[in-house]
């Protein structure tokens, strides 16, 4: 199960990369990633120049490396799975250190461990060199639906209020002494989470009206220019592009 | 739960985001439907709402705890459609601003923790509600919803790791280690959903979507004691928008990728391949199905090249997924107040409803009668 999400992932910058336009920034992102998971997992040299591209784009931010590692805690339920699999998995067996080992479950580990890793350090990146808002408008610029983008933007815009109200029921429950402890105490939390929906579905309503005296007609107007140069797609397809001559240049060699 | 990148192999991959793809695409439309113009707000706050639901932990059995879904909650609270949009914004910020879920991930678990939990707790939901009433029977019905929506959810996770996944691991240790956990998950998530339902179903039940049949029309009382039922407003109709290029721009990319770009991935079995194999070899042992796993380099498939079952499996996945789409929208009875287009619909006989179901879309809008489980479109 995943950890909480307390904290924001963007961190402010004036870089190259900062200001490479988001649509530019996304594309290349899904590009590379895709490029990692079509990697044959034998191919060890393609995973390690991958890693370099990142760790250069990370210094091209001037992104600290314990910032992208300590946000990497999101991978841990993963990698413990991953670590279960040699012990469980079928296959031929090896012993490494008194233990039995099976020779799938271990390349399938890598496997997994090397492309997550790869993959969750490749959205940190993004997201800490790309603001939340503007993130959504490069996407929609990629064609995503706009209502969809639209209710992404609400969603970001009012998370953490809506955050905020459970963590003061919270603080409101534990002060009168609640503790979750076992499967009795889920109506109390249920019927936190029951006052939580009647809020938020309240306060959509407000903000609804809201938009409305304000002229909403269905769409939300755009005042940013997202427009990109071909100079700064060029600059952003040099992470996937890269990253496909490792791929190639490691198949010229298998 | 969220599955990174690397989980499952490229054809499980992009054929779960052509689903996924899919299901949004459908649920966009039905969203304005259940929202009209509200659709932006109110899906962006219950998304924040989902999104803080998830954070909230419960205790499972001793030393585990797990968290909501929010799938089945969602769905009966504010309708199917808006949940699978709410589901996958979640899913979509979770991946982009929090690096939680494979980017190349994202279909997979929009298509898992999305359509497969709504799809499942919807559909178990209005069961139960159609042949009983009352707001006791909604609350029961919120319990079995949740509690189903979750093993579904594991149970379609299993299907594609045994489809594509790229781990060794017997099929059977996966169902069971997934099974085991998530029903005990389910009971508490279903718990949670029916308390949840409940409380708000005491204080707004007009908010409750799936308890929408059980309000009492308005009854004004005149000075005399005259008393006459107030006519409900019409639903806004809402103008359908073409989705078929994109729908159709989609499922050609979708087929390319299926039969050109799955031979890229030739270090792991391809999963469409692996279906194949295990259908043209039924009669061979299982354990060596299984243990075939790791193999690589079967090329082919009982005689059909493989970039002819690739699309044909991105095919039949892509009509199956429609026709559940299509049978769950179906089945939805519609919102309070259709009866003026129902009686318009009469009027004119069977022609206009046969051109509104043409224009995708159209066709549930005519069959909504006030949540009285009306299937007058479904006659066309």
């Amino acid at each position: 199960m995943s950890a909480g999400h307390g904290h924001r992932l963007h961190r402010p910058g004036d870089t190259l990369v900062h200001r490479l336009p988001p649509q530019c920034k996304l594309a290349a992102v899904i590009a590379f990633a895709l490029t990692v998971v079509a990697t044959p997992r034998e191919w060890f040299a393609a995973f390690g120049a991958y890693a370099l591209l990142l760790a250069g784009v990370a210094l091209a931010a001037r992104i600290p490396p314990g910032f992208v590692l300590r946000r990497m805690a999101v991978e841990i339920p993963f990698v413990l799975f991953a670590v279960a699999i040699p012990f469980i998995g079928t296959g031929e067996r090896v012993a490494v250190a008194g233990l039995s080992l099976s020779v799938p479950g271990l390349w399938a580990a890598w496997n997994i461990l090397a492309k997550a890793t790869l993959g969750v350090a490749a959205s940190i990146l993004l997201a800490a060199t790309t603001e939340p808002r503007l993130m959504l408008l490069g996407a929609q610029r990629l064609r995503l639906p706009p209502l969809l983008v639209q209710i992404a933007m609400f969603m970001l815009r009012y998370m953490d209020v809506v955050a905020g109200e459970m963590r003061r029921m919270r603080v409101a429950r534990e002060s009168r002494g609640f503790a979750a402890r076992d499967v009795r105490h889920l109506p109390v939390v249920a019927r936190s989470a029951g006052a939580l929906f009647i809020r938020s579905y309240e306060r959509g309503e407000r903000v609804h009206l809201a938009m409305l005296s304000r002229g909403y007609t269905g769409s939300m107007p755009v005042v940013v220019d997202l427009a990109a140069s071909a100079r700064q797609w060029l600059v952003a397809a040099m992470l996937p592009g890269a990253a496909l001559v490792a791929l190639l240049g490691n198949w010229g060699m298998a | 739960m969220h599955v990174p990148d690397g989980f499952f192999n490229a054809a499980v991959s992009v054929s779960a985001a052509a689903v996924a793809a899919a299901g949004v695409a459908v649920c966009l439309r039905g969203a304005r439907r259940e929202l009209d113009d509200r659709t932006a707000p109110m899906a962006g706050l219950v998304a924040a709402f989902v999104f803080a639901v998830q954070m909230l932990n419960f205790p499972v059995a001793a030393g585990t705890s797990g968290h909501l879904l929010g799938g089945a909650l969602a769905a009966i609270l504010v309708g199917p459609y808006t949940a699978v949009l709410c589901m996958a914004v979640v899913l979509l910020v979770q991946g982009f601003f929090f690096a939680d879920g494979g980017l190349t991930a994202l279909g997979v678990n929009i298509t898992l923790m999305g359509l497969v939990t709504v799809l499942a707790g919807w559909g178990v939901f209005r069961l139960i509600t159609r042949s009983l009433r009352g707001r006791t029977a909604i609350t029961a019905a919120s319990f079995a919803a949740a509690l189903v929506s979750v093993p579904a959810s594991a149970l379609a996770f299993t299907l594609l790791f045994w489809i594509g996944g790229t781990a060794p691991v017997e099929i059977g240790t996966v169902a069971a280690a997934m099974g085991g956990v998530h029903v005990l998950i389910g009971i508490g998530e279903g718990l949670i959903t029916a308390v949840t339902v409940g409380t708000v179903l005491a204080t707004r039940p007009d908010l409750v979507y799936g308890a929408r049949g059980l309000a009492a029309p308005l009854v004004l009382r005149g000075p005399g004691g005259e008393s006459t039922v107030a006519p409900q407003a019409p639903a806004p109709a809402a103008t359908p928008r073409p989705a078929r290029p994109f729908l159709l721009a989609g499922a050609g990319v979708t087929l390319l990728l299926a039969g050109g770009v799955s031979h890229l991935a030739s270090g792991d079995p391809d999963g469409l391949e692996r279906v194949a194999e295990d259908e043209g070899f039924l009669g061979q042992a299982t354990d060596h199905a299984l243990g075939s796993w790791a193999l690589a380099d079967y090329g082919e498939v009982g005689g059909v090249p493989l970039w002819v079952v690739g699309p044909v499996g991105v095919g039949i996945t892509l009509l199956v997924a429609g026709a559940v789409a299509y049978a769950a929208r179906r089945r939805k009875g519609g919102a309070p107040g259709g009866t003026r287009e129902t009686a318009e619909a009469a009027k004119t006989g069977g022609s206009v409803e046969a051109a509104e179901t043409s224009k995708v879309g159209g066709a549930a809008k005519v069959g909504g009668t006030g949540g009285t489980g009306g299937t007058g479109g479904t006659a066309a």
